[in-house]
Parts: structure tokens; C-alpha cells; sequence
């Protein structure tokens, strides 16, 4: 095992890299094996664990003068291993390509192009007809403008999102009238009004261009929205990344977000200077990627997975998985840590996973098999 | 001799009990709600029924054969529902059809499911779910059986136990009981549930188990009163409406009645159950206090499952308050006479030891003496004055004689929280006096331990095998570089990173010296050369340490060097195994968290030697500090005139400095930066113009430094002190941080009534002008309070997240393993990572997760 690992190691290395000492390096690789049996889960989970402590609990955090808050610390490295469905602060680092890259007007111009604008951005006023069941958008023309947007780009959105009601264009205002007529609706639909979207990318609310230490001008958005992002032409995408997994499994699949978690825990963990080996890292990331789809660290995500009744029971509500497991007539075949523990058996890891078994004098090899019979019955 | 396993549960089989295993396994038919009779005997057939155990341990009943006790049964006069299975009859109930019992769907349709299912299987629990819960919705909405075409009504479940045919005619747990029966198993199956182990009219009680009595054990009060436990107390109620509704039903009474004591008989089955369920409830003791019955016994961390079965108690172990002593072995845990009397191992005589074993039994009022002996046939006999005499005359070959711990045995040695496994180590006994357990400073680290009253556990293995995977797995030396980062985190601290350092810096010694110094480490070897011969032969200070070290050690790394009388940044060079001179050693070779030296000794050498060397260096560290003795005074903080000046001119500039920034601000001349506003602009360059003033601070004590101080040398040499702790106490605290900002909050405009409101100025918000030597006016210890408070609390908010955090990740994991054929896998044998981490190297015995590090 060791050989091969080290004949594909030697065979994949990086370009221009050469053993210094090959001997020296075969030596040492084959002497740092991990042992058989090793139990190395609850390494990795106590490396991660322990440091956890020390962490800060500050949820914003400066990271250099001209970028946006994000989720730091302990927070955030929680977030990932629950598997959320949204982050906190989703956010993104959108790569441009060259030309757009190196100039910040060009890279700020894309920047405005990617934000999203709701229509009370460029609204001067909502006014509601009580009476007609009727709101009037007044829009505001310098702002639209600026934004290069016209009259029409925001009817059609609004006919697109607005459903239950007849949109029609005036020269500076939008007048949006319900079909039924209803007082509590009206000021409803004029709170909707407020948040519908009109152009830019949807759910990124807040955008920054700066300049990254190579020179070369990044965008930071707040909210995310990887798909519509990678539409966008002047966008590099292939550096392009985003906090939000659930994204990355639409878009890019699973095999992007085990690579995304483990980068984005390292970050985190880097940010904090704590010193952790990314392999353990790489075990949660392969954990909760494993099978195709994200699982958190939690008793809805991997422990519901496990195949151990009473594993599952030690953990969290123990009475619904024993009433599970009694309908479905489960069985536990003790292969893992806890229910060993619980009945008073080595446990089959580490030192406890060799199995021995010697032929006493005068016992008979075949008396344990009848025995398990007995059992049985 | 110990008996030889040969028995092993293989495997645990969850299921539901049938009426006539219960009956099978109940021994007694509980019928009298009466516990004991006048006399204070428990009454036959009554919930003490001695078949199902004794009152107390060792009260024997002489009619009866005892043993842990039998189970009992409570014969139901009406059923009743379980109410835990409540979902699941209601499943039932809803999609089967109550005439013919098939589920109410088409054949074709059923066979439809039953493919899905095998295929779902495969698949995982989820999807199994969902094909379930598709069936129940399409059978529960059909109108007429599709296979005796009986129509039926729709079931309406209604919280928290009664079912209802249409809308108000009520099924009694009868009608559901004989609804359930009617199902036939194949159908069963499509439920998810095996009939082989639950039929679903078990899920209708009839008969109730009554758990055996140690169970429920009940105590004495000290007035001689027995008090229940809380499951016989609940019992005791099934019991007395049980024979309620009987005589009630034989007597021919009202249907009303009936129907109000059988609900009633319900109510209290369902809280022996579960005493928590929503909208039911809870039964309660006398005194008011919620009764724990069987689902609390189980919950949370002080139930069944977290508190006595995956943590148990054990014996042959020790607490005690630890202090440090930094004589004796980082391996070593001096332990206290007084425990090492009382713990013992059990040692098999032998024809070797029978001798030694024999002296030991004789002084077992003394120590080292021993306390126990187990004869051949498992008998454990205490040794006493009076037994001694027949006990040493009895003592042969393959008895076990418990004797006392003596100085070298292994043990291990524990510090809760334990939050990596370096939290609990391996270590030799070493008997000394006094009631504390001692340890090594040196191990403070990877314990996490001080000595404000910290108290640790120590437990001695029992048998050869566990001390066996002790020596070799945990032994503290094993333990020096951690998996986390692959550095070592063992280390010295303090005096003996001091003493070194001092050793190494351009210090020598005379012959009597140097030869004192080594003995104290326990090295007589001859000395080397002498590097100043002449009349009096002088030793350098390089030359006593590089002793310590292995003859081919070759190494070399950044770090510190005395050179032309001045401490600079150079290169640290051992040369088969010679410290250059001028080579300072200081904590980032010898300290924790990353001591390089140890590390390199750890690797090229083993555990075993770099314990070693750690062990020596530390005892000459201190017998280097107590020949120099370190002390430190108040006149080490002093400063001359001539900086005070300075230091007040750097805050008079700050203030200038400041007052501009403020008159910019109020002038609207501040520019806003990228994604702020002009006030969040206005703060950032606040916060930098003040910091300004601690950087130039820093550069004028920094300047000023008198190295000849202790103080100073303890910084350089990273013992313990630092120089920012230096200019805080000399020089000026600068600006409390809170947030990463300055304090904004208080009062209306104003952080405290000492200032005038809209005072944007550095004193107003937390600057504070004076060191900890000269002391802090009373509006700056309240600055700074405010800063030590929050950060207290943010630590005391943390520590239960991230133990949360660390017991989600182990229970996820712990079943991780690297398996013989170098794959990490789960329990059930699945794949996890092909090699763990990509090239599946242990990064404990790795260079900082390299193979190597030059």
C-alpha cells in the first residue's frame, strides 16, 4: 500500500518539482503511515474540536479596509458543519476577465451591472388609491437613468412578478391595479412593489470592487447567485467562488462544494491562525459530501445516516429512534464505538479491532458454532 | 484464574413484546394496588411481589429463589393505546380498510409500492420514507375498499390519543385492536414495519409489563419511611383503576362510567410511558414535582443513554488538586502517599515475586504495603491484623496480591475538559509527600492546566494489556507532537526557558560550576575541552547544553545569537551535536507549541530521547535560573526623564493629531472610503492616528530597554513575559479595543457623563494616557473594564458552543477507522477516503504535515 502510494505520488508530482532525496523521502513517507485501525475520525473531529475553544465569537469581522462583513470564527466554521441551507452572509468573489480586470472603472461598471435593484431604489413615490385598489409607482427618472435603466425594462418586470393585478405604463409612473378590490391587499401589494426585483442579478443586494494584493480589481458581492453570475461574460468563472454551497451542488456539483467546504474552512481557520492539518479537514469535507449530497454534523444530517440503532439513540432523542427501530424490527450488530461501550465490549477500533482467537485444549472448534445455533433460537 | 470469554452478544434485535411474551416474561399477575401490608411486608401479587426482587440488597426471602428479580404483568381489563405507536396506528387506521384489513388500494397498485420500496432500499432511509408516506397519502383518500368494497369513513386522529371514525364516532382501542389484527403481514410489510417483531395490534396494549423491582428501587427515609420510586408510584395507579374499571365492567355499570375509567386508565399508561407529551398532562407527585418516568429516564445528558451507558464510573482512580514540581520527569505524576496507599494493581505471585509480595503483605499498615489478596478461586480477601497471619500462610502461586502503586507504575492521567487525547496521558508513579497531585510544568499545555486549584483524575490500568496499550499508545513522550498541526506542544515554560537561555548567552563556568550543573541533570560524563584554558579553566555555557545533546545531531534554524555584546537575529547552529556558541537557545526550540529542537530529536531520535533531552534540559534550566536567581523589581518599569518627556509628547501629538481629524469631520472634509460612510471613515482613521501613537511608544521603551533586567530577558527568551506587557506598564495603555472599535455607546452623545456630549475625542472614547506602573485614572479603569467584561463573556458564551460543536463532530465520526488496507471507513464498512487525507500519512508523526521540513 505504502509503495503504491508512493509510486503515484512520485509519478504525479507537480511539474519542476524533484526529490531531493528520493531514498530520504520514500524513507520517511513509509515510517508516517497511519497504523491499521487508527481512529483517526475522532482525531480529525477533536483537531477541530479543540481549538474551538479559542476561537473568537465575533459573527463581523473587518477583513481589510475596503471589504465587506462577513461571518468569521467559530459562527461560521458552525454554519458549514450544519450544512444551512443559506449562510449568514452569503457572499461572493467574482474574478474578472482581463481587459475588466485591470481597470477599476470597467471592473466598478460590471460591478453596478451585477447588483440588484428593487423598484423602491428608483421610485420617487408609491401612492395608494384605497378606493380602486390601485398603487401608483412614481419613478424617478435621474435615478433610472444612472442605473440605465427605462420605463420598460420595469413594466415588463413587474408583469413578470406582479400576478393578480393589471400593470399600466404612464410616462413617469407605473400604476399597478388589483382585479379584486381589497384594502388589507393594497397595502400589501405595495410592500411587494417595494422588494420586486428590476434588474442586476437577484440576491445580490450589495456590491464592492477592490484591488486584490496582485493588482488585479475583484468584486465582493453581499448575496449570491452563482448561476446568474456565471451568464455573465466579462465574469472569469473559473475563479469565481461563492459561501454558499447549496449553489456550488447546483451549479458545479458535488465534487465542487467537498473542495469548497474544505477551502472555505481553511480560510476561516487561516484568518483565525489556528493551526490545523488540512487532512483533517479533507475527512469532515468527504464526510459530509459523501454520498452525492450535503449532510451536516448534525442528528438530521450524518448520525441520522448511521446504521447503529443505539449509536443513534446515545445522541440526540433517543425515544424516537427507539420506537423506529422496534417497528422495523432493526437490528443493531454492534460494529461501531458506542454500542460497545454501552454493553461492555472492546470496541472493534484502535487496539480493539484485532480479532484473536486461539483453540483452548480440549475445546472443539465446532462447540462455538452450535452455541451461536443456541443463540439464535 | 480469570474465566475465559467465550460468550459475546453478537448483535441486539429491537422489536415489539406480544401479549403472551409479556406473559411469558411476567412471573407475577399484579393485581392489588396495595404495596405492603401492616406490617410493612410486601403484599402478595401486589407491584413488591418479592418474585419480582427484594426490598433491599441481602434481604433474603426464604421462600423465594432470587436472582436480579422477575418481570410482572398488569392484565388490562379494556386495552389501550401505546401511545408511543400512536403515528403509526394512525397509519394504520387510515389506510387499510377496517373490515377486511387490506391496505386500500388496488392490487396492482400495492405490488406497485412493494418494487418501490425494494428499490428505495437500496437507496437510503429517506427515500424509504418517502415511498411510505406516498402510499399512506393515496390509501388514506380513497373512498371504498378496492377489495371487499366496504365504504369507509375517513379516520381522524385526534392529539393526543383518540381516533374517530367520520367525524365524531369514537374507536375505542378495542375497535382499533381488532382493525389492526385483521391486516394481513404482506400488507404489514408495506408500512416499513416487520410483523415478525411488530404486529401492529401490539401496538394496542393489553397486557402491561411491569418492570422488575431494582428497576424501582425504593428508599428508607431516615425516619424509617419507604419512598417510592416514581415508576412504582405511576404502577401503582394502573394498578387501582385497573381493578376500578374491572369491578366496574363485572358490576355492569354504565357505559359512561366505563368509557371515563377507561380514559382515565389511559391517561396513566400514557405518562408511565412518557410524562412529557404535549397536551397531555403530566402526572405529578405529591409534592408537585413532575413524576420521571420511562422516556425521561432516558433523555438528555442525565439519562440512561449519555449518563451510565456510553460514560461509565469506574474504580481505582483519584482526584486530587495538582501543583507543579519541576524536579521530577515531564513523564513522571507525583502522586501523593496517602492515594498511593489506597490505590492498588493486582500483581500474580509468581516464584520471583512471592518473596517480595510476601514483604509487602506484611506492611500493610505501611507503605509501600498491600491490601487485597485474591485467592485461585476469584475470592478477595482483605488484608487486616487479623487475617494477615492465615492470608500470608495461604499465599501460593497464582493468587493476586493488590498491592500499593509504587514508583514506576504506569498510570493515566486525566484533565476534563478532555478535548484532545492529549488530555489524557500515560505516566510513572512517583510517590511524594503532601496531599497534591504534582505535574511537570512543562505539560500544562496540552492539559490546558494552571494551578489557581485546577484538579486532575488519575486511573491505574488493571491489566497487563490495558498497561501494556498505555506504555506503548499513551505514554506521555508518545504524545509530544500533536495530530493537529504535527508540532510538538510539549515544552518548557518559565524559569527553565530562562535558565537556558541564560545558560547559552555568553556565560561561563568554572569546572566545579559546569560539573554541578550536569549532575543536577544527572549526566557525569567527562567534560569537553575546556573554551578559555589557562590558570582557571572556563566552561561556555554552550558547551554544558550541547552535553545534553545526541553526538551526530546536525541543525540548523533561524532564531537568536549573541554577538559583540548585543542579542541579534542569526542563525542557531548544533554541529554534531555542539551548540555553536553565541547560539541562544529560547521557547521556540525548547517551549511548547512548536519547540523545534524537540521536534527534530522527536523525529531523528524518537520519543524516548527527546524526552530525554526535554527532561535534562528542563532540570538544567532551573539549576541554571536558581544559580543566577531571577527576581524582579518595580525600579524594572522605571524610566528616566528624558523619555517621560518624550512618551508625553507622542500623546500631545496623538491629541493634535486627533483634534484635526475632528475639525476635518465637523468641516465635511473627510473623503468616505470604498463601502463606508463618512462617520465609519472618520473611526478608521481615528482608530490608526491612535494606534500611530502606541507604534512610536513601542519604538522609544523598545529603545530604552535595559537587557540586563530579568524582566527584559524573560520576554526575549519567551518565558512567560512579554515586551508589549512592558510598554503597557511602562509606557501607556493606548486604546481599549472593543469589537475592533472604539467605545461609541453610553450615554445619550456621550460614552460617560465625564465628557461633554458630541465628544469625538480620543479620551472620550476609551484612550487611555497612563502604563499600569503609574496607574490608571478612574474613567480609564472603566474603559478598560468594559473591555475585560465583554471579553468575558465572550468567552463564557463560547466555551458551550464550541463543546457542542466538538460532540456533534466526535459522535459523527467516532467511527472512523483507518482499515487494514489503508482506507478510511465508516461502520458499516463504507468508504470514506481512499487514503485519509489524500496520502494517508499520520500527521502526529509528521513535520508539521510534511514528510520532512528543510
Amino acid at each position: 500500500m505504502v509503495k503504491d502510494n508512493f509510486a503515484w505520488i512520485k509519478k504525479n508530482l507537480p511539474e519542476g518539482i524533484k526529490f531531493k532525496d528520493e531514498k530520504l523521502a520514500k524513507d520517511r513517507y513509509s515510517k508516517i503511515q497511519l497504523d491499521p485501525g487508527e481512529a483517526i475520525g475522532v482525531v480529525t473531529a477533536q483537531s477541530i474540536g479543540e481549538p474551538g475553544t479559542q476561537m473568537t465569537m465575533r459573527s463581523f469581522h473587518f477583513t481589510g479596509v475596503a471589504e465587506l462583513n462577513v461571518t468569521l470564527g467559530l459562527p461560521r466554521i458552525i454554519e458549514i458543519l450544519d450544512a444551512r441551507k443559506l449562510p449568514s452572509t452569503p457572499t461572493m468573489h467574482i474574478y474578472l476577465n482581463t481587459p475588466h480586470s485591470k481597470d477599476k472603472n470597467k471592473a466598478d461598471k460590471i460591478a453596478q451591472k451585477i447588483k440588484q435593484t428593487v423598484l423602491e431604489e428608483v421610485t420617487k413615490e408609491f401612492t395608494m388609491d384605497l378606493a380602486n385598489g390601485e398603487v401608483n409607482v412614481l419613478l424617478d427618472k435621474d435615478e433610472l437613468k444612472r442605473k440605465s435603466i427605462n420605463l420598460n425594462d420595469v413594466y415588463e418586470q413587474l408583469s413578470l412578478q406582479v400576478k393578480g393585478a393589471d400593470i399600466t405604463k404612464k410616462t413617469a409612473s407605473i400604476s399597478v391595479k388589483l382585479k379584486d378590490n381589497d384594502i388589507k391587499k393594497v397595502y400589501k401589494l405595495k410592500e411587494k412593489l417595494r422588494d420586486s426585483f428590476i434588474s442586476g442579478i437577484s440576491g445580490i443586494t450589495d456590491v464592492l470592487a477592490y484591488k486584490s494584493d496582485n493588482g488585479e480589481f475583484i468584486i465582493q458581492t453581499f448575496g449570491s447567485n452563482l448561476k446568474n453570475i456565471s451568464e455573465i461574460k466579462e465574469v472569469d468563472f473559473s475563479r469565481t467562488r461563492t459561501n454558499n454551497f447549496y449553489e456550488i451542488e447546483a451549479v458545479l456539483g458535488i465534487e465542487a462544494v467537498r473542495a469548497a467546504v474544505l477551502r472555505e474552512v481553511m480560510h476561516i481557520l487561516s484568518h483565525e491562525g489556528m493551526a490545523i492539518d488540512e487532512r483533517h479537514i479533507s475527512l469532515v469535507s468527504d464526510m459530509m459530501t459523501r454520498d452525492g449530497g450535503i449532510k451536516g454534523i448534525t442528528r438530521h444530517g450524518i448520525t441520522k445516516e448511521k446504521e447503529s440503532v443505539l449509536a443513534r439513540a446515545a445522541f440526540e432523542i433517543p425515544l424516537d429512534h427507539l420506537v423506529e427501530a422496534s417497528v422495523r424490527g432493526e437490528q443493531d450488530n454492534l460494529v461501531s464505538v458506542v454500542e460497545n461501550v454501552m454493553i461492555n465490549q472492546p470496541v472493534p477500533i484502535g487496539t480493539g479491532l484485532p480479532e484473536l482467537f486461539v483453540k483452548m485444549d480440549g475445546a472443539k472448534p465446532k462447540a462455538s458454532k452450535a452455541k451461536k445455533k443456541e443463540t439464535k433460537k | 484464574m480469570k474465566q475465559v470469554i467465550s460468550k459475546q452478544v453478537e448483535s441486539i434485535k429491537f422489536g415489539l413484546l406480544s401479549p403472551t411474551m409479556i406473559k411469558k416474561l411476567g412471573k407475577v399477575n399484579v393485581v392489588t394496588p396495595e404495596i405492603y401490608d401492616s406490617d410493612g411486608y410486601p403484599v402478595e401479587k401486589g407491584l413488591m411481589d418479592p418474585e419480582m426482587g427484594v426490598l433491599d440488597p441481602g434481604m433474603g426471602v426464604k421462600k423465594w429463589k432470587l436472582g436480579a428479580g422477575n418481570f410482572g404483568y398488569i392484565n388490562l381489563s379494556k386495552p389501550v393505546i401505546h401511545i408511543l405507536y400512536r403515528t403509526h396506528i394512525y397509519n394504520f387506521l387510515r389506510s387499510t380498510c377496517s373490515s377486511c384489513g387490506r391496505i386500500s388500494l388496488t392490487e396492482a397498485k400495492i405490488q406497485n409500492y412493494k418494487d418501490k420500496l425494494d428499490l428505495a432500499a437500496n437507496i437510503d432511509s429517506k427515500e424509504v420514507k418517502k415511498v411510505i408516506r406516498n402510499m399512506i397519502k393515496a390509501a388514506s383518500t380513497v373512498k371504498a375498499c378496492p377489495h371487499c368494497n366496504t365504504p369507509r369513513e375517513k379516520t381522524v386522529f385526534k392529539k393526543p390519543q383518540t381516533f374517530f371514525e367520520g367525524k365524531d364516532e369514537r374507536l375505542w382501542p378495542t375497535n382499533i385492536r381488532e382493525h389492526l389484527e385483521k391486516i394481513p403481514d404482506d400488507d404489514v410489510k408495506v408500512f416499513g414495519v416487520d410483523p415478525a417483531f411488530a404486529r401492529p395490534e401490539w401496538m394496542v396494549l393489553t397486557t402491561l409489563l411491569v418492570p422488575p423491582i431494582r428497576v424501582r428501587p425504593s428508599i428508607t427515609l431516615e425516619t424509617g419511611e419507604r419512598s417510592e420510586d416514581d415508576l412504582t408510584h405511576k404502577l401503582s395507579d394502573v394498578v387501582r383503576v385497573n381493578q376500578r374499571l374491572l369491578e366496574n365492567i363485572n358490576a355492569g355499570a354504565p357505559e359512561i362510567i366505563v368509557e371515563d375509567l377507561w380514559d382515565l386508565l389511559q391517561y396513566h399508561i400514557t405518562t408511565y410511558f412518557n410524562n412529557s407529551i404535549a397536551q397531555v398532562p403530566p402526572a405529578r407527585h405529591r409534592t408537585q414535582r413532575q413524576l420521571k418516568t420511562l422516556a425521561q429516564r432516558l433523555k438528555g445528558k442525565t439519562g440512561i443513554f449519555r449518563a451510565n451507558l456510553a460514560g461509565k464510573r469506574v474504580n481505582f482512580c483519584a482526584r486530587s488538586v495538582i501543583s507543579p514540581d519541576a524536579h521530577i520527569d515531564i513523564n513522571e505524576v507525583g502522586v501523593p502517599e496517602t492515594i498511593a496507599k489506597e490505590l492498588t494493581i493486582g500483581e500474580r505471585v509468581t516464584e520471583w515475586n512471592i518473596d517480595w509480595l510476601k514483604s509487602l503483605i506484611k506492611n500493610f499498615e505501611g507503605y509501600p504495603g498491600a491490601n487485597y489478596i485474591i485467592t485461585n478461586e476469584g475470592r478477595r480477601k482483605k488484608i487486616t491484623e487479623e487475617s494477615i497471619e492465615s492470608i500470608l500462610e495461604e499465599v501460593t502461586f497464582g493468587y493476586q496480591v493488590e498491592r500499593n502503586i509504587i514508583n514506576g507504575d504506569i498510570v493515566l492521567f486525566n484533565r476534563q475538559p478532555s478535548l484532545h487525547r492529549m488530555s489524557m496521558m500515560g505516566h510513572r508513579v512517583k510517590v511524594v509527600p503532601g496531599k497534591t497531585l504534582r505535574i511537570n510544568p512543562a505539560v500544562c499545555l496540552p492539559y490546558n492546566a494552571d494551578f489557581d486549584g485546577d484538579e486532575m483524575n488519575m486511573h491505574v490500568p488493571q491489566t497487563e494489556e490495558a498497561r501494556a496499550e498505555v506504555e506503548t499508545l499513551l505514554l506521555l513522550q508518545n504524545q509530544i507532537v500533536t495530530p493537529r498541526y504535527g508540532l510538538s506542544i510539549i515544552g518548557a515554560i518559565e524559569d527553565s526557558v530562562l535558565g537556558l537561555y541564560y545558560l547559552t548567552k555568553d556565560r561561563y563556568f568554572t569546572r566545579r560550576e559546569a560539573s554541578e550543573l550536569l549532575l543536577a541533570v544527572g549526566i557525569d560524563d567527562v567534560l569537553p575541552k575546556p573554551t578559555k584554558a589557562g590558570k582557571e579553566e572556563l566552561w561556555h555555557g554552550a558547551q554544558v547544553f550541547s552535553m545534553l545533546l545526541p553526538k551526530d545531531l546536525n541543525f540548523k534554524k533561524k532564531g537568536k545569537v549573541f554577538k559583540n555584546g548585543k542579542v541579534e537575529k542569526g542563525e542557531v547552529v548544533i554541529q554534531k551535536g555542539q551548540l555553536k556558541q553565541g547560539s541562544l537557545i529560547d521557547s521556540s526550540f525548547i517551549g511548547p507549541e512548536g519547540g523545534v529542537l524537540i521536534h527534530k530529536l522527536f523525529i531523528d531520535y524518537g520519543a524516548d530521547e527527546a524526552a530525554t533531552f526535554l527532561n535534562r534540559a528542563i532540570h538544567l534550566g532551573i539549576a541554571v535560573a536558581r544559580k543566577v536567581g531571577l527576581t524582579m523589581s518595580f525600579n524594572d518599569f522605571d524610566i528616566d526623564a528624558s523619555d517621560k518627556t518624550k512618551i508625553q509628547k507622542i500623546l500631545d501629538e496623538s491629541q493634535v493629531d486627533a483634534d484635526n481629524l475632528i475639525k476635518q469631520l465637523k468641516s465635511k472634509n473627510i473623503e468616505p472610503l470604498p463601502g463606508k460612510t463618512v462617520k465609519e471613515t472618520f473611526e478608521a482613521k481615528m482608530q490608526h492616528v491612535l494606534s500611530i501613537a502606541r507604534t512610536k511608544l513601542n519604538k522609544v521603551i523598545e529603545a530604552k530597554i535595559d537587557e540586563s533586567t530579568h524582566l527584559i530577558n524573560s520576554a526575549r527568551a519567551g518565558a512567560g513575559d512579554k515586551i508589549l506587557n512592558i510598554v503597557l506598564m511602562s509606557g501607556f495603555v493606548g486604546q481599549t479595543d472593543l469589537r475592533g472599535e472604539r467605545i461609541n455607546f453610553g450615554f445619550k452623545d456621550r460614552t460617560i457623563a465625564h465628557f461633554n456630549k458630541g465628544d469625538l475625542g480620543p479620551r472620550a472614547h476609551g484612550f487611555v494616557r497612563n502604563g499600569y506602573a503609574d496607574g490608571l485614572d478612574a474613567v480609564e479603569v472603566f474603559f478598560t473594564s468594559i473591555t475585560g467584561r465583554d471579553n468575558f463573556m465572550d468567552t463564557a458564551m463560547r466555551t458551550p458552543k464550541s463543546g457542542y460543536m466538538q460532540r456533534r463532530l466526535v459522535n459523527a465520526m467516532q467511527d472512523l477507522k483507518v482499515a487494514y488496507d489503508g482506507t478510511v471507513r465508516d461502520s458499516s464498512r463504507k468508504i470514506i477516503q481512499f487514503a485519509f487525507g489524500g496520502d494517508n500519512v499520520d500527521v502526529s508523526k509528521s513535520d508539521k504535515g510534511r514528510i520532512l521540513n528543510e
